[in-house]
């Protein structure tokens, strides 16, 4: 079955910040409801699909949810203040064009700097072209969110889109349970509210009660000039996680996620992130403790609008997370 | 020196000499537990890696008291080798990275393998640049072969730990790393010796937690695995040094302390002391306003904290 | 091994004792003429009684350590290095003080530190030595103001034929100077294991002005800084490409008609060298060179990772190679003599 990086398209473009993930559920589970026996969504906005079977409960997570500014303020101008949902850096706003779940578009403009210094996220605003606080509050609420505006586009063997993090994880999830044989007993939860503190994850972990738990989301690479000294390329495979700031890797995980891939020839790199962090965090630690690795397609610019992945490490992701749920650890 | 202290050094020294970064507590995970052994109904590990050691009372009584002191100690992993055989590494748990340069380490590849801490720069020669300190992404591990044989044996994600032994110093103190919780397993290990000669009502666990030194993870599950009545965390606090006159009013040598604040029930805490004065066991107060930063903090059901310092035991180094 | 026992023997600027007593009995077989001056440099002669160029081979015997200045009221020990340490090497490492006590340094511990102060180095003054007693009374009587503390690094084959250990810049010129006396050269020649190097060069002062000699050939260890990726131009010294040939420091600028002897008699015997690149530092040339009416003096260096620290690095056959660059040049040295015109001192421009 060849993947069909349509579907990862329309992922993508799909509104779905943190809090307001429903339209995924929704695409998500249309796509998934003929691969599984029951598909719910529970009271944080998570969609949990349960396909049953024997032996060890293995559950699989990735967040559904995208960074994105949450309107604060309407000035009298009908200017937009914001704050951000998620890891936004503010780097990465000034001049970036932004949508709102209408469809209305915005851009992000600074004000004046005393000094380069000052330059922070208060200093930032929307402009959706209104010409009136009462035109503007026609058009958005106080509450509402905006994400990136970021086409899907495919260069060379690379795709460029908003919201890979972590919608790839999410293809990644959709097509490894097309394919499965597994004959585990498989719980798949499309989290919410992974980027403001893998807060779904943790209430469906509570649920769930797996014995074994697997995240499929995205990290970082170190392959970009002058970058942070990581070893993770693109394109050299995918990601399997050692650590990062809410997981350490148990040692028999990443043997038998190492060992997997190797019997298959999928081709893997090994993940040491300094920061960040996600779902497995949260659900390695629920009730008694779950053990948990991590899945990590290697992204780069993330949380930005024009994040970056290598269409082969995708296929190797799909490819290890089959395999690893066909053959369970002893 | 009794017999039973001697045990104690023993014990102390092989479990701070063995490796078990956070994460990564396998190894000395089972010298704890046949450390335990003699002295307890059960042993058990959880899947975080957390080891149980069992105590039964005498009565029919349902309440569960929880101990808890952490195995794990801070250490360094592997990030990246370099094309010249160099390996880049980070830390995991809270590392002074001033403490860094010129260290001997063991990497934990295949075998473990010695290697030096060092400066990417020739900082020697440079007065000028020697009031800042050398930060860690400057560093590497030099261990002393070619990029081609390291490779057969050293991976990214590979543990690394400081090559450390145990050295005596004046009036019975030692130093050693891993102190940081080493010697509060031991003296959880010393607790059950006791209590098997005594008869006590209430079911006790002796938990070596995992993880402590990264959010105190293993406590998070174990104490949800356990919900006790009661818990008592033994954990190292700092004892006084010169720079920390007035900061500090621990001194080495007179007694654990018994930590008093929000963390700590008050209840527990008069019950603690009433009975170290009635035993006449030498202890000092140590006041903590907040965050104790120990295993105590995420055990919900009321804890209180007992900092060990047993008096021959000395620093971290 | 040798180096080995050099390596861990303990002896810094004005306290070489211990060494000096070892070389002294390691040489004493090989040597016509055995003495020591009074500033403490052991002088070995062979073959005082040839005619020909009296050559001086220097090696020092000391290494850096600490010095204890002061005990404070808890016992503690207040420090400052002998010789160049870069004192963010220090903290948490374990000293031997004497050869009974031990000690770990230490500093206010971290988790009592703003994070903003493990930006700043600790400076000495900072940094205190525990040897574990309870107070001023009870640490002196172990310890006296003057005594020195030594890093307690074992010597160890390290990684793929290298080794790691304390002190070996100077012990590994030691060591091969020790090596190189049993062997027998036509001409006179004098070891000169100096002290009190690293604080000024000033035993090879006082060696040369006495001892004269036509010509000298130093044997020190050399930086090298060949860790960072992709700037090899930079590096001042590489290891495992062999001995390497000083071009300068701050204290000499040898002759450049030296250096090209040097390089030939390298390449006629199979041996690789290098140049030390760097132009910083010193060594006993600096003394030595300018000494009395000016003496030709080459130095010869054994590249070392991580030098003046707890865990230096040397390649072993770095070492060998350097052991059979020297024979070779002092087997060639009478054809240099009669070759070369009276004044050595002069370059050749041509």
């Amino acid at each position: 079955m060849d993947m069909d990086f349509r579907i990862l398209e329309q992922l993508t473009q799909i509104f779905g910040p943190s809090g307001s993930e429903e339209q995924v559920a929704e695409f998500i589970s249309a796509q998934i409801s003929p691969y599984c026996d029951e598909v719910i969504s529970d009271t944080l906005g998570n969609l949990l699909a349960v396909r049953h079977g024997t032996g060890k409960k293995i559950m699989v997570a990735a967040h559904m949810d995208e960074i994105g500014l949450m309107i604060t303020h309407i000035d009298k101008e009908g200017f937009l203040r914001f704050t951000p949902l998620g890891g936004v850096r503010t780097a990465n706003l000034v001049g970036q064009r932004v949508k709102f779940n209408t469809g209305r578009i915005g851009t992000i403009g600074v004000e004046k700097l005393a000094k380069p210094s000052d330059f922070k996220l208060d200093k930032l605003y929307i402009d959706i072209g209104a010409v009136s606080q009462n035109e503007a509050e026609q058009i958005v609420h106080l509450g509402e969110t905006a994400v990136f505006v970021g086409d899907f586009v495919e260069v060379g063997s690379r795709i460029m889109a908003k919201a890979l993090d972590d919608r790839v994880g999410c293809f990644v999830v959709i097509e490894a349970l097309k394919r499965s044989k597994s004959t585990n007993e498989l719980v798949f939860a499309f989290t919410a509210q992974e980027e403001i503190g893998t807060r779904g994850a943790k209430t469906a972990a509570y649920a769930l009660e797996p014995d074994l738990a697997i995240a499929v989301d995205v990290t970082a690479t170190g392959d970009t000039p002058k970058d942070h000294t990581m070893s993770v390329k693109l394109g050299s495979g995918v990601g399997i996680k050692v650590l990062d700031r809410s997981l350490i890797t148990p040692p028999q995980i990443k043997r038998w996620m190492a060992g997997v891939a190797a019997e298959r020839n999928i081709p893997f790199q090994w993940e040491v992130l300094e920061y960040g962090g996600t779902d497995s965090g949260a659900i390695h630690l629920s009730r008694g403790g779950v053990p948990s690795g991590v899945i990590s397609i290697p992204t780069r610019y993330v949380h930005s609008p024009a994040e970056m992945v290598d269409r082969s490490d995708v296929q190797a992701a799909v490819d290890l997370l089959v395999s690893l749920l066909e053959h369970p650890p002893d | 020196m009794n017999p039973q202290m001697k045990d104690v050094r023993d014990f102390l020294s092989l479990l701070s000499i063995a490796s078990g970064v956070s994460g990564y507590e396998f190894s000395i995970a089972s010298l704890v537990r046949e450390g335990f052994k003699e002295f307890s109904d059960e042993v058990q590990h959880d899947k975080l890696g957390n080891v149980y050691a069992l105590k039964r009372g005498n009565k029919d009584s349902n309440k569960k008291i929880m101990l808890a002191a952490h195995l794990d100690e801070i250490g360094l992993i592997v990030k990246k080798i370099d094309s010249r055989g160099f390996l880049q590494f980070t830390s995991i748990g809270g590392t002074d990275q001033r403490t860094l340069l010129s260290q001997e380490v063991l990497v934990h590849g295949n075998q473990a393998i010695p290697g030096i801490i060092a400066s990417l720069s020739p900082h020697l020669f440079d007065k000028m640049e020697s009031s800042q300190a050398v930060k860690m992404e400057e560093m590497i591990i030099d261990v002393g072969m070619p990029l081609a044989k390291i490779q057969e044996v050293i991976q990214v994600g590979d543990i690394i730990t400081i090559k450390r032994q145990i050295y005596s110093l004046l009036n019975n103190l030692i130093a050693g790393k891993s102190f940081d919780d080493r010697a509060g397993v031991v003296a959880m290990k010393v607790c059950l010796e006791e209590l098997s000669r005594l008869k006590h009502s209430h079911d006790v666990v002796a938990v070596a937690t995992t993880q402590e030194e990264v959010g105190a993870r293993g406590a998070i599950t174990s104490a949800y695995t356990l919900n006790p009545d009661l818990a008592v965390t033994i954990d190292v606090t700092h004892a006084c040094t010169p720079d920390l006159k007035g900061q500090v009013t621990i001194d080495l040598g007179k007694g654990p302390t018994v930590a008093l604040g929000p963390n700590i029930h008050p209840a527990i805490y008069r019950h603690l002391v009433d009975t170290a004065y009635f035993h006449r066991v030498p202890i000092q107060i140590e006041p903590i306003p907040g965050h104790s930063g120990t295993d105590a903090w995420p055990i919900p059901s009321p804890p209180y904290r007992m900092i060990w310092r047993e008096c021959y035991v000395i620093k971290e180094s | 091994m040798l180096l080995k026992s050099l390596s861990e023997l303990n002896g810094t600027s004005g306290a070489e004792n211990l060494v000096r007593n070892f070389l002294r009995q390691t040489i004493e077989p090989f040597v016509d003429i055995i003495s020591t001056d009074k500033m403490g440099n052991l002088i070995g002669m062979k073959n005082d009684s040839l005619s020909g160029p009296k050559v001086m081979l220097a090696a020092h015997m000391d290494e850096v350590a600490l010095m204890i200045i002061d005990i404070t009221g808890e016992g503690f020990l207040k420090f400052r290095p002998v010789g160049g340490i870069d004192a963010r090497i220090l903290v948490s490492k374990p000293v031997q003080i004497n050869n009974s006590c031990v000690g770990v340094i230490g500093a206010k511990a971290i988790h009592l530190q703003k994070h903003t102060e493990r930006q700043n180095a600790l400076s000495c003054d900072q940094l205190y030595i525990d040897i574990g007693a309870k107070s001023k009374e009870d640490a002196s009587s172990k310890v006296k103001l003057g005594d020195y503390a030594y890093f307690t690094t074992e010597f160890e084959p390290f990684g793929d034929g290298l080794y790691k250990g304390k002190a070996l810049d100077g012990r590994v010129g030691c060591a091969i100077l020790a090596e190189l006396l049993k062997n027998d050269y036509d001409f006179p020649l004098i070891a000169g294991f100096t002290v009190q190097e690293e604080v000024g060069l000033r035993g090879a002062k006082v060696a040369a002005h006495h001892l004269a000699p036509d010509f000298a050939i130093i044997l020190e260890a050399s930086v090298a800084d060949d860790m960072s990726e992709g700037a090899e131009d930079g590096w001042i010294t590489e290891l495992g490409n062999g001995p390497a040939c000083s071009l300068m420091d701050r204290s000499t600028l040898y002759s450049a008609k030296l250096i090209q002897w040097v390089t030939s008699v390298a390449r006629q015997n199979g041996i690789p060298l290098q140049f030390r690149r760097g132009s910083g530092g010193g060594n006993d040339a600096g003394s030595i060179h300018i000494s009395n009416v000016g003496i030709p003096t080459i130095c010869l260096n054994v590249p070392c990772r991580y030098i003046h620290s707890f865990a230096s690095v040397i390649s072993e056959k770095d070492y060998r190679d350097c052991y059979d660059l020297v024979n070779a040049l002092l087997k060639e040295l009478p054809n240099f003599f009669e070759g070369s015109s009276i004044n050595f001192a002069k370059e050749d421009k041509s």
